[in-house]
């Protein structure tokens, strides 16, 4: 048999990396004509860019694209869409702007001419009465006016809908997440139709019980590869979860098991699911799937302890940022000025800096977390990322707050700055100083004394001391859905 | 199920009852003004901006803001002053090398990734010093079948009346209901999803401005039409007057959200408030801050509807 002959897609050997980052690591997936094929995997396992790969939007540094049986040496968005390649993205896609009918002919490029909507609405209302029997949405609504669901109903009708060029593969990234459990049965149905009429579905999805019923086969990605590969009655819940975590279980013993139940409380939350606390002296790990909640419960505790109009005296909480670029470092500062920038309530008397004090803290932190530049006063950007998130550490560090909440700071940052941190990490804790650490890093939760798993928004599992390694973290994420 | 205002009716009832409101007002001060004379008189000026308007429009629903939109329209007037006049050939080629050039902005502010409020400023400079280059002094003088067609008498209705629904019409046809006015108000809504789907939002960022440049020259002839003269600094007022135009018109800075209808409401609104405050005999000196009062008080009413459509939809 000749596989490569066949596939609708073939992806052979792609390596992708950002940076220092290695997002794909010579990945091959091959989809074949009537095929359904699963794809799961933990955050940063690389299922997002393999999509991406194949969907055109990005080119792999190593390794090729195939089409039925044609090498593609161009491939991009334009080439993934007139070979049937749709994608619904986790994310929101459509613009909110306009109407349904809009949207539409947004997404087919070849539907213009005189009459245009009445041929979206038609291909657009089809397409969601297959999927959708009785959805109920009037497709000249405004898709900024529909609820979360409807929004992902559209999308998902979308990417099956036919104008023209008929979809192949549809790539389904999570597509469940905002429907309730009779919708994502219809989709489900769905999905299993249009493989029996010979298309090919990629399905992305944290609902393991979904992967398993819906693909014929179950590829499992972790660290840019493809770790596991087979039919889908080849695993169960169990195995699924044991294989996307257990090639590293040796090393459970990295964290000191330090015990402190006996340490004094210093914040509580009440969020939805279990409530949350944290002791003096504790690292609180926050993990789960990327985007279930961690970021808006650090967000939340930092409303908390913060007062909208006047600088706190002794503020409680700061915060070290995960997206640098965003909301991290003032690019046309030096170092010293977004090192100094949250202390400077401390470094300052009647409204003016102290440039002395500013300076000498700055030099001191510099020689303790080893800040790798010849001048403080260089503009922050002459350092390397890692360097730059070292900074942002001193920031936090050097304010008195008693808690630091870290929101994922580390991506993106090189093995050896990880482990520094790791290091002033640990000696602050020490001291007495309280973290609260959204990670999406395995090796960083497992660093924690105890650890909230969160799901959809809530937090579904607390973890302590040796119950905190991998294979209890992905059960406690990818937990099927109350059946 | 309960009826309920799509939020593009929303966004379109509110400059209409603006509009309507001050025309009620104006009506009740000067009973007089309710006449075919009187309404021409009344709006005449608001064609224009009505046509700056939509041109600033275009480019908002794009997420990006022309702050040389004055100057341009003053320049293209004083062209059509001098060369159009005097040798219409020449003066075609100009002006399509105007639009030419917006189209170009456009295409320079998407590939560098400017911000379009810097380049449109630096902008404004050129065109202005253009038009100082060609008409130093007040001077020139309207083409005739401009001035012909910007006082002709069509029946039923007068010629400001007239013009500023076809405006309205031609404008609603282009931006809401041809594929590139969807084009481009996607790329205002969401960018990445129009590119993922395989367009170029280049070559759209280009034809949304060079659109723009097309409403502006319009804006340009028509002004000139009106005065019979032009002069370098003849709408300088015409920036901000059309964003507060598209403002209140229902559309927004960013995320591709305008309306055309509303847009020369607002316009209308714009330039009735003004005659408004004649009427009201309230001195020249206070009738700016007077006229951004009008302005703020509209603004607020929206903010405040957003907001009890937002609790609504919250629930």
């Amino acid at each position: 048999m000749n596989g490569i002959q066949k596939a609708v897609i073939a992806v052979d050997g792609a390596k992708v990396s950002f940076g220092a980052v290695k997002a794909l690591d010579g990945v091959t997936l091959r989809v074949m004509p009537g095929e359904c094929v699963g794809l799961v995997g933990h955050n940063g396992a690389g299922k997002s860019t393999i999509v991406s790969v194949i969907n055109g939007g990005l080119t792999p540094q190593v390794g090729s694209v195939a089409s039925d049986g044609e090498r593609l040496e161009r491939y991009g968005i334009n080439a993934a869409r007139v070979r049937g390649v749709r994608c619904v993205f986790q994310e929101l896609s459509l613009c909110p702007n306009l109407s349904i009918v809009e949207n539409t002919r947004i997404m087919h490029r070849d539907l213009g001419g005189f009459g245009w909507r009445t041929r979206a609405e038609k291909i657009i209302e089809q397409s969601l009465d297959t999927v959708f029997p009785g959805h109920n949405i009037g497709s000249s609504r405004a898709v900024g006016d529909l609820s979360i669901a409807e929004r992902q109903m559209v999308e998902i009708a979308m990417a099956f809908s036919d104008a023209g060029i008929a979809p192949r593969l549809v790539i389904l990234d999570e597509p469940t997440s905002s429907l309730d459990a009779s919708l994502a049965r219809q989709m489900l149905d769905h999905v299993r139709r249009f493989v029996a009429a010979g298309g090919s579905v990629i399905f992305i999805s944290h609902i393991l019980h979904e992967i398993l019923e819906t693909s014929d086969r179950i590829v499992v990605m972790k660290d840019g590869r493809v770790v596991a590969e087979r039919p889908a009655h080849g695993f169960d819940h169990h195995g699924l979860v044991e294989a996307m975590g257990t090639v590293a279980k040796e090393e459970t013993g990295q964290r000191s098991s330090r015990e402190q139940p006996t340490a004094p409380l210093i914040l509580s939350h009440q969020a939805a699911g279990l409530s949350f606390t944290a002791h003096e002296g504790e690292i609180i790990g926050l993990a789960g799937l990327a985007g279930h909640g961690q970021t808006e419960l650090l967000l939340a505790l930092h409303a908390a302890q913060s007062s909208n109009w006047r600088p706190e005296r002794d503020p409680l909480v700061t915060f070290v940022a995960g997206d640098r670029r965003l909301n991290g470092v003032f690019e046309l500062w030096s170092i010293l000025r977004n090192f100094s920038i949250a202390s400077l309530g401390d470094l300052s008397r009647r409204g003016l800096i102290l440039a002395q004090e500013e300076e000498t803290k700055g030099a001191d932190w510099k020689r303790r977390i080893e800040i790798r530049t010849p001048d403080l006063d260089n503009r922050i950007l002459s350092l390397s990322g890692g360097n730059q998130q070292k900074v942002l550490f001193a920031r936090a560090l050097a304010t008195r707050a008693r808690i630091v909440l870290m929101d994922d700071p580390m991506r993106g940052v090189d093995v050896g700055t990880k482990q520094e941190v790791y290091k002033i990490i640990r000696e602050e804790a020490a001291r007495g100083r309280t973290f609260v650490w959204y990670s999406t890093e395995m090796d960083e939760v497992r660093l924690c004394d105890r650890v909230y798993v969160f799901r959809e928004g809530r937090i579904m599992d607390e973890l302590a001391a040796d119950a905190v390694n991998e294979t209890n973290i992905i059960a406690a994420s990818f937990s099927g859905v109350p059946a | 199920m309960t009826f309920r205002l799509s939020s593009d009716a929303m966004r379109l009832a509110i400059p209409a009852l603006s509009l309507t409101l001050l025309l009620a007002a104006v009506f009740w001060l000067q009973p007089r003004a309710m006449s075919y004379v009187g309404l021409n008189l009344l709006f005449n000026l608001a064609v224009p901006i009505a046509l700056a308007t939509i041109a600033q429009m275009i480019v908002m629903a794009v997420n990006d803001l022309d702050l040389s939109m004055g100057t341009f329209v003053s320049f293209i007037a004083c062209v059509t002053a001098t060369f159009l006049r005097d040798t219409p050939v020449t003066g075609v080629l100009i002006l399509v090398g105007a639009i030419a050039t917006y189209a170009g902005l456009g295409v320079v502010i998407h590939l560098r990734n400017l911000p379009s409020i810097v380049v449109t400023l630096g902008m404004s400079f050129v065109w202005g010093g253009l038009a100082v280059l060609l008409l130093p002094a007040p001077g020139g003088q309207s083409p005739d079948w401009v001035r012909w067609l910007m006082t002709v008498k069509p029946p039923l209705a007068p010629m400001a009346i007239v013009a500023s629904i076809i405006i309205a019409a031609v404008a609603h046809l282009v931006v809401m209901r041809s594929s590139l006015g969807v084009l481009i108000r996607g790329i205002g809504g969401n960018p990445r999803s129009v590119e993922r789907a395989g367009w170029s939002i280049v070559a759209a960022r280009g034809a949304a401005y060079g659109l723009a440049g097309f409403f502006a020259v319009l804006a340009g002839i028509a002004l000139v039409g009106l005065t019979t003269s032009a002069d370098a600094n003849i709408a300088l007022r015409y920036t901000l007057l059309s964003i507060a135009g598209v403002i209140l018109g229902g559309g927004e800075f960013i995320g591709g959200r305008v309306s055309p209808i509303g847009a020369v409401i607002g316009a209308l609104t714009l330039t009735l408030a003004g005659s408004f405050l004649s009427f009201l005999r309230i001195s020249a000196d206070w009738q700016i801050g007077a006229q951004g009062a009008i302005l703020i008080i509209v603004l607020a009413f929206r903010l405040m509807l957003n907001r009890l459509e937002k609790q609504e939809k919250g629930r």
